[in-house]
């Protein structure tokens, strides 16, 4: 496959503080509508969600058998966009890939808003809200623990350490930057950028330590984002449920979420780089390594979905094979097909470089990825429950408007506080970008250092 | 910064990273090792010139992971032992089923304890007062001196001589 080398770098140092604290300047039009269209957004999921508290859970499309639906569906979702952020600036950076440095900011952010999107779920899915604090593990009245041995307490483990984590790296790593910002304000946005930087100085002492611990904490990170998918995927794995009883479905999750996050991040950067005018820092090297990152998870999730059908048919075993031919000839097999084609189809028109540089097809391509992930989980989890072992019970649901509320709700809430982030803190690693630009030498350089 | 007491000293200010680590290392072969220098960006050149030792901060990293580690098979066993319960037919102590949380909490620790050692071991630094220059997080590279005024004359000279663009004196 043909390969983009690396751009030598054009910017000088101060170039790359100009250009970025440059993002913070006031909001273009354009991105001011993006930011009106995600709160009007946030909004119909405020009044759905409120109508829910007043009306119940009937309001969505539950239907016995089918108690997890598009609440449980879209959670898994927006925890597996997450997983790309952390893969991008832990994994990455540990293997020293350069063509992370100039995206892993929006990813890390993005990582943080979608898990913090997907932890409004389990809310929104329990029947009385107003005692969400039962998802707590601590003893109840009678003073009984909470189950260790259950995956979804896992899950509250999982996630947690996630959205921790992932918080704090993405704001360790803003310190330094937060303190260039800060010197190149003033009054008292000079104030906050200092209090928010925590008055960083970037002396020889503190980077010593800081490089340090960002070493630890990517080591940390790294097989976190590996293990949290891994988790959720066992909520369903481990238990009895034709089509989600399968060994391989720790690998085929985090595969999909690296996949669905990728293309999340397809689809916020390309036009975010255009409002910010960061057209320079972020090119077609950048999008030519994302687009082969999202061929490679998206040929696993190929490989897994013909290993699903393939382990179901050579199982023999009758509700496996059910379950699955209703997947693709049910009655909602246009779910599964959905799923399969924009997922492990059309991610193979990425093997052609001419696509992955041209941002157009790319942008479309992404919008098919998070159709496509959506639909994975949707047809996983609502295909599975709909024809368990006692066909007499079998049904189907169909989502209602309030389950599309809360869904644009999600996708308003998450939207917000990314672009929020994006207009108020360096949206590109400042100091990351510098690392990779000689500083200036008065004489040649002599070998010995690196 | 201006409630602290200002520690008296020269501020030099340097475009080029090769001068500017040919002074540290005249300074820290002068037997100076009260140097402050500033730079914009990790850089393994200045590192190596600032001669310092590994970070201990991977000591706080370690202890955490294992306080989590710990803390977290300590919790599940106790717990269970405390009020129990069969789940399944698993043992009332089933390891296996505890390794993740374990996992999860090895990491939450490990991550906390480890930006706890950062802030503890150099996010102090301003309190000492020393002097600094917006530009040295940008395209500046800054090494700050501590000295009085007999001894402030000559590490002026010593750092105009050497290269640098500005000099200022801080008292």
């Amino acid at each position: 496959m043909a390969v983009i080398a690396q751009p030598p770098p054009t910017q000088t140092h101060a170039d790359v503080t100009r250009d970025v604290v440059g993002t913070l300047s006031p909001a273009t039009r354009g991105y001011t509508l993006m930011l009106f269209g995600a709160v009007g957004l946030f909004l119909v999921g405020v009044v759905t969600f409120t109508l829910i508290l007043r009306d119940g859970l009937g309001l969505a499309g539950y239907q016995p058998p089918i108690f997890w639906s598009v609440f449980i569906t879209t959670f898994v979702f927006w925890v597996g966009i997450g997983h790309a952020g952390t893969l991008i600036s832990a994994i990455l950076f540990l293997f020293r890939s350069p063509w992370r440095t100039a995206v892993y900011r929006a990813t890390e952010a993005m990582t943080v808003f979608a898990v913090m999107t997907a932890g409004l779920f389990p809310i929104i899915h329990i029947g009385r809200q107003w005692v969400f604090y039962w998802l707590l593990p601590y003893p109840n009245q009678r003073y009984l623990w909470p189950n260790f041995k259950s995956p979804l307490v896992w899950d509250v483990f999982a996630i947690g350490t996630y959205l921790t984590v992932s918080t704090l790296f993405l704001i360790f790593g803003l310190i330094p930057d937060v303190a260039a910002v800060r010197d190149k304000m003033s009054g008292w946005r000079k104030q906050v950028y200092g209090a928010l930087s925590l008055h960083w100085q970037g002396s020889d002492n503190q980077w010593r330590h800081y490089s340090r611990a960002y070493l630890y904490m990517a080591a940390l990170a790294t097989p976190l984002v590996l293990s949290v998918h891994s988790v959720v995927s066992w909520d369903f794995a481990s238990s009895l449920i034709p089509g989600w009883h399968g060994t391989i479905f720790a690998p085929y999750f985090v595969a999909g979420a690296i996949y669905s996050g990728v293309g999340m991040v397809l689809t916020l950067l390309i036009p975010l780089r255009r409002y910010l005018k960061l057209e320079h820092m972020i090119g077609d090297y950048h999008f030519d390594n994302m687009s082969k990152l999202t061929l490679f998870t998206g040929t696993i999730l190929l490989y897994a979905y013909g290993m699903e059908y393939f382990v179901a048919w050579y199982s023999g075993n009758t509700f496996e094979q059910t379950t699955f031919w209703r997947r693709a000839f049910g009655p909602q097999w246009w779910g599964g097909w959905t799923m399969i084609i924009c997922n492990a189809f059309v991610s193979q028109l990425l093997w052609f470089r001419k696509i992955r540089t041209n941002l157009t097809s790319l942008f479309v391509i992404s919008i098919f990825i998070n159709i496509g992930m959506w639909f994975e989980r949707y047809v996983i989890i609502v295909s599975s429950l709909s024809n368990d072992y006692v066909p007499y019970a079998w049904d189907i649901m169909t989502p209602t408007w309030a389950d599309w509320g809360i869904l644009a709700g999600s996708f308003g809430w998450f939207g917000m506080w990314f672009l929020l982030f994006a207009k108020n803190f360096p949206i590109v690693a400042i100091q990351e970008i510098k690392e990779f630009i000689p500083m200036p030498r008065k004489h040649a350089a002599h070998t010995g250092h690196h | 910064m201006a409630r602290n007491k200002v520690t008296p000293g020269v501020l030099a200010s340097f475009e080029h990273i090769d001068v500017a680590c040919d002074t540290i290392r005249t300074l820290r072969a002068k037997g100076r090792k009260d140097i402050t220098v500033f730079y914009s960006h990790p850089s393994h050149e200045l590192e190596e010139a600032c001669g310092h030792s590994v970070s201990p901060v991977r000591l706080f990293t370690l202890i955490g992971g294992l306080t989590g580690t710990i803390a977290a098979f300590a919790m599940q066993i106790w717990m269970n032992r405390n009020w129990p319960l069969l789940v399944g037919g698993k043992p009332i102590v089933a390891i296996p089923a505890f390794v993740v949380i374990g996992f999860e909490l090895t990491v939450l620790i490990g991550a906390l304890s480890t930006l706890f050692g950062v802030f503890f071991l150099s996010m102090t630094l301003r309190h000492k007062g020393v002097t600094y220059d917006g530009r040295f997080s940008d395209d500046r590279i800054g090494v700050f001196v501590p000295a009085g005024p007999e001894q402030a004359l000559a590490l002026e000279k010593m750092f105009r001589d050497a290269g640098a663009v500005e000099v200022q004196r801080a008292a």
